[in-house]
């Protein structure tokens, strides 16, 4: 879309280290400021530089809509069945502690994956988002 | 008296905020300038939240191993936190239904699209783009 | 009392920022104002503590937001139109509740009060245990994820609902408009090099004939 030589390496350059940085965010979120909501926006916003410096096209090839809608189906699912998994083990919905039976390693684990459930939604509605709005005439145009 | 400002001044400032966000939202034809009141309405919302939490002498909730430390309250900033990014998402959605009504009525001006509304008698708006070329 | 200094100047700077949107009408300016809006906030966020919330400000309410409201400007008018003047009534409004609201402000604690009731409840109790039973020392994720967990859980649906409402009504995700999409698309694949091409000029042309039109 964009055919200036500085977009398009600047883009290219920043692409990958934006995503490991959201990736560090998410899983740092223990130990310092971070989480889930945080990282799931940086690296919808990597994947945003992506889709306006090189075309929604060529964003929509890394990502389609079709796997677009089911990461945010499968976030939620994920925060939810940690809930019905704690549930099975005979603790309360989302009690963490009874994953494994033991309040350090249990709260580790379920606060580990739900913030990944989180991130998982917020970054693909976020990309929803942003190719719902950019691509709003092209898609009715078809 | 400048103490109490000075305590105070945040609150001032967000009712100040948020008092020019309704403004906006209630003067302003427009309808993203509308969005943009409420986004300015609800950032206040925010800050005044924060303001509450804080502790004199305190730092971020982050724990250091030091039993002395002081640390601000981190409940309004869990809050705070899932609101903002539910926040953008709501904003999303009010967008989206602007650029329909854009769509149906061809303005986002308030006045235009209550006139444009009666003039058409309250029928079901008819969609001037692709539908109608089909 | 630095802090204090930076926390006066912030939002004397915030309240600047707000008037001045107020004020523009060119929703280009005042799009790129209120990001700035909120790194301004962000910035605040930082000065009293809450660095996670700064954080997520900063990322979304600078970036994320700004980048959807611009895009969605490809289709609406760029100017504000001159309306009807209800300045005077809003005025009234706005000021007569902000009063009531300043009397209000005077029974609050003072800022950084540490005896003020929200240091009171909880809060103790989770930067207490965060550290001694869960280990965890990011108290603001223990408590978003952990003790709070279920808001979370409701936070993160009401996105994902959010998400799907943006779909259904701007990308016709809806079971009703698939139909009609695969019809479009079956008839469009043999004139489809055509449309392709002036890709960048595409919105801007779409949304001026819809204009004319109505």
């Amino acid at each position: 879309m964009n055919q200036n030589p500085v977009f398009r390496v600047v883009a290219k350059i920043l692409f990958a280290p934006i995503i490991m940085f959201g990736l560090y965010v998410q899983f740092h979120g223990d130990f310092g400021p971070g989480g889930g909501f945080q990282a799931g926006v940086i690296i919808a916003a990597a994947f945003i530089l992506h889709a306006l410096v090189f075309g929604l096209q060529a964003g929509r090839q890394i990502i389609s809509a079709r796997v677009n809608l089911w990461m945010m189906v499968l976030g939620v699912t994920i925060y939810g069945a940690v809930g019905i998994v704690s549930m099975a083990k005979g603790g309360l919905f989302l009690d963490y502690t009874a994953l494994t039976g033991s309040v350090g390693s249990g709260q580790h684990i379920g606060i580990l994956v739900v913030e990944f459930g989180v991130g998982l939604t917020v970054t693909s509605v976020m990309l929803a988002l942003f190719h719902a709005f950019a691509g709003f005439v092209e898609d009715r145009d078809k | 008296m400048i103490e109490q400002l000075a305590g105070s001044w945040n609150y001032i400032i967000v009712i100040i905020l948020m008092m020019t966000g309704l403004f906006m939202v209630i003067a302003r034809a427009n309808l993203v300038k509308k969005m943009i009141g409420l986004s300015i309405f609800q950032t206040s919302v925010f800050i005044f939240y924060i303001s509450l939490g804080k502790m004199a002498g305190g730092t971020a909730p982050i724990l250091d191993g030091n039993p002395d430390t002081l640390y601000s309250n981190p409940l309004p900033h869990v809050l705070i936190l899932t609101a903002i990014v539910v926040g953008v998402a709501t904003t999303a959605l009010g967008l989206a239904l602007i650029l329909r009504i854009n769509e149906a009525f061809g303005s986002v001006e308030e006045d235009e699209i209550i006139a444009a509304k009666a003039s058409q008698s309250l029928a079901r708006p008819k969609r001037p783009t692709s539908e109608a070329a089909e | 009392m630095v802090s204090l200094v930076i926390d006066i100047f912030l939002l004397a700077l915030l309240v600047l920022i707000a008037v001045m949107v107020v004020r523009t009408g060119r929703l280009y300016a005042v799009i790129v104002m209120s990001g700035a809006y909120s790194l301004t906030s962000a910035a605040i966020f930082v000065n009293l503590d809450a660095v996670d919330v700064a954080f997520t400000e900063a990322a979304v309410g600078a970036g994320i937001s700004t980048v959807l409201f611009l895009a969605a400007m490809a289709y609406i008018p760029a100017d504000e139109k001159p309306s009807q003047n209800r300045n005077f009534l809003a005025g009234v409004i706005c000021i007569g509740a902000g009063a009531l609201l300043l009397l209000a402000v005077m029974d609050l604690p003072s800022l950084g009060d540490a005896m003020a009731p929200v240091h009171q409840h909880v809060a103790p109790r989770y930067l207490a245990e965060s550290g001694s039973a869960l280990h965890i020392p990011n108290v603001v994720t223990t408590v978003l994820a952990s003790y709070r967990g279920f808001d979370t859980l409701g936070e993160t649906i009401v996105v994902f609902t959010a998400g799907l409402g943006v779909l259904m009504l701007l990308a016709g995700a809806t079971r009703t408009n698939r139909v009609k999409a695969d019809n479009r698309k079956t008839a469009a694949k043999t004139a489809k090099p055509k449309t392709n091409k002036p890709k960048t000029a595409k919105p801007k042309s779409a949304t001026k004939t819809a204009r004319t039109k109505a």
